[in-house]
């Protein structure tokens, strides 16, 4: 099922976004859009074309066909830009592990040419957020798996920036810790942030999401809100719409 | 690209080598080591600057005038331990033995070609010629490098009074070398070598450093940002190329520390220091290079010694102790000429407009800039694997 939905405020547009590796698709005319101040998410069982979606939203990829504009830049065209305005926490644990937690977000802010003068203050403002301001200058490399987690998160979000790429974002988290940055992400809603995330937690999609899309060998097979979706398949929850859609065949690959 | 980019890259880079013990260790540590090791290995301490090699001279024709002489005269030189042997057997199991590094055979008619010369100083065809035959210590690169020299020398200065390099001799050496190292300790011909083998290194930390980035994300982390893959090898070119730098200076302060003493005015050692800080982009560009082969950074560590290796080998202070077929093959690796150029200026006295060091100067800086444009080039096909 293709559907495309027309919103006012476009954040994110995808237009036919197809992407080949060698002989295999990972993403097939996927066309969707994220509305501005929506949180979306992005569902699908393992090696269904997320992360590549997500990596093609911020122009790591260059898709084989279709188009990808982010606030209204054309990504492959104008992607300095488009990164600008977006933050982008991937699936791995990207953090520098002999930095300390401040450093990390620190460095990020400065690869975004955040003033200097606002900067201390906006790094120690988005650690206080993740939580981590009490061990903000100890090394990584010492933080618990949840915590480079969330230093992850606050190195996207140093910039305060309009656009927010969460790519599994709760991913070996403990549930106080994974509750809050479900928090983190609905404030940021609140201040009329749009956030686009990838999750396999299908009660973190349906507590946090304002819509999802359920995509599956790189088709998008479901879109709307967990209600709609949840009536339209008679489901108890999204996982139930989930496995409705994409089997219980166990899959592999990213 | 932008500048504050590039120094907050560069400062990240800083950061790591300072608190990874393994990065600190290769970087900074062990050029120091390795200097200190080798000064105390090789002579520099205690001041002495001989090489006082245990030497035995055998006279096949007896214990003549000028055979004592030709000892005595060895012995006076301060680089020689000498001692006379009777005959050539004990001496070539005392050799054997590591007992002695060199020997001496004087022939039966070393007296009458001494004297040939001493008659007809300018007529060649009536002297008697002899052939003084050195047997070395294979095991000792020193007496090998140094001893058929001295020979030379106390030959010609020594018993016949005439400087060997304007005058032909009525002698022929058996091992003759061309090396000419005057009365000085091993370390002294290496240190040159060690501020090249010192820098080499770098291409495994950069083969490392961005093999690990790229494998735990971080580097197309980076890459999502507005920074571009110009702005992380600016960044990378900046924080090596101080670290570059600071390792000549620590090499330099540990040989000069150990005795080594440049003869180098200001200018000579700017541009020594110059060469070494313009070599790490050579191995920036290596180090990329690696990078973009390896598939982790384990694996980055192994390939890296591709590109070591042979430079170490061929290019450092090691390749003074190989065949001339050996030395020739470094002239195929930058590493040889930053050691050419060191040696030149700082124990050669070259002044830094000669040929030489010129030449040297700028075989280094073309192929650095080459080597690190393929670096980047190879490595940003590469950086998003």
């Amino acid at each position: 099922m293709q559907k495309q939905e027309t919103l006012t405020a476009v954040a994110i547009s995808i237009e036919g976004l197809t992407k080949d590796y060698g002989g295999m698709r990972a993403v097939d005319n996927l066309t969707l859009s994220v509305a501005e101040a929506e949180v979306f998410g992005l569902l699908g069982p393992n090696g269904s074309g997320k992360t590549t979606t997500i990596n093609c939203l911020t122009g790591i990829l260059r898709p084989t066909a279709g188009m990808v504009r982010v606030g209204g830049f054309d990504v492959q065209k104008e992607t300095g830009k488009a990164r600008e305005i977006m933050g982008v926490s991937p699936q791995e644990t990207a953090v520098y592990p002999y930095l300390t937690g401040r450093e990390n977000v620190q460095l990020f802010g400065e690869l975004y040419s955040v003033k200097r003068e606002s900067l201390g203050e906006r790094v120690d403002q988005v650690m206080e957020k993740v939580g981590l301001i009490e061990v903000a200058g100890r090394k990584v490399s010492k933080y618990s798996g949840g915590m480079r987690r969330r230093v992850s998160i606050a190195m996207a979000l140093v910039t305060d920036p309009r656009i927010i790429l969460l790519d599994e974002p709760t991913v070996g988290m403990d549930p106080q810790a994974r509750r809050e940055v479900w928090d983190f992400v609905m404030e940021l809603r609140d201040r009329g942030k749009t956030v686009v995330l990838t999750t396999h937690y299908m009660e973190e999609a349906e507590d946090l999401c304002d819509r999802v899309g359920i995509i599956d060998h790189g088709r998008l097979i479901a879109l709307g809100s967990p209600a709609d979706l949840k009536a339209e398949y008679g489901a108890r929850d999204l996982e139930d719409v989930f496995i409705q859609l994409t089997g219980r065949r166990i899959r592999e690959g990213a | 690209m932008r500048i504050g980019r590039t120094l907050a890259l560069a400062k990240k880079e800083w950061k790591r080598i300072l608190r990874e013990p393994a990065f600190l260790f290769i970087i900074i540590l062990f050029p120091v080591m390795l200097t200190v090791a080798f000064g105390t290995s090789f002579g520099a301490v205690g001041g002495a600057q001989s090489a006082s090699l245990s030497t035995a001279v055998v006279s096949l024709g007896g214990n003549s005038t000028y055979s004592q002489e030709f000892a005595r005269d060895l012995q006076t030189t301060g680089a020689l331990d000498v001692r006379q042997l009777l005959d050539n057997q004990s001496a070539q199991s005392a050799l054997s033995q590591g007992q002695v590094q060199a020997v001496i055979l004087l022939p039966s008619n070393f007296d009458s070609a001494v004297k040939s010369f001493e008659s007809y100083p300018d007529d060649p065809s009536r002297w008697t010629n002899s052939t003084v035959s050195v047997y070395l210590d294979k095991g000792s690169i020193l007496s090998a490098q140094v001893i058929p020299t001295i020979v030379v020398q106390v030959l010609g200065q020594g018993v016949l009074g005439v400087k060997p390099s304007t005058q032909a001799l009525p002698f022929t050496l058996s091992t003759p070398s061309t090396v000419k190292v005057q009365g000085t300790s091993v370390f002294q011909s290496f240190a040159p070598g060690l501020f090249a083998f010192a820098s080499i290194y770098m291409i495994m930390m950069v083969a490392q450093a961005y093999s690990s980035e790229r494998e735990n994300g971080l580097l197309k982390r980076t890459l999502v940002t507005p920074t571009t893959s110009g702005d992380i090898v600016m960044g990378s070119v900046v924080s090596y190329l101080v670290i570059g730098l600071v390792q000549a200076i620590l090499v330099f302060l540990c040989v000069y520390a150990l005795g080594y003493h440049p003869v180098a005015g200001p200018a000579g050692l700017l541009v020594g220091f110059f060469v070494v800080t313009v070599f790490a982009l050579c191995n920036i560009g290596f180090g990329l290079i690696t990078a973009a082969i390896a598939r982790s950074a384990g694996a980055a560590t192994g390939i890296s010694f591709v590109f070591l290796m042979p430079q170490l080998f061929l290019g450092t202070f090691v390749g003074i102790a190989l065949s001339s077929t050996a030395q020739a093959a470094g002239r195929f690796l930058p590493a040889y000429y930053v050691t050419d150029a060191l040696t030149s200026l700082f124990t050669r006295g070259a002044a830094v407009t000669s040929p030489t060091v010129m030449t040297d100067l700028f075989v280094v800086s073309t192929c650095s800039v080459v080597i690190l444009i393929a670096g980047v080039q190879v490595f940003k096909g590469f950086a998003n694997r």
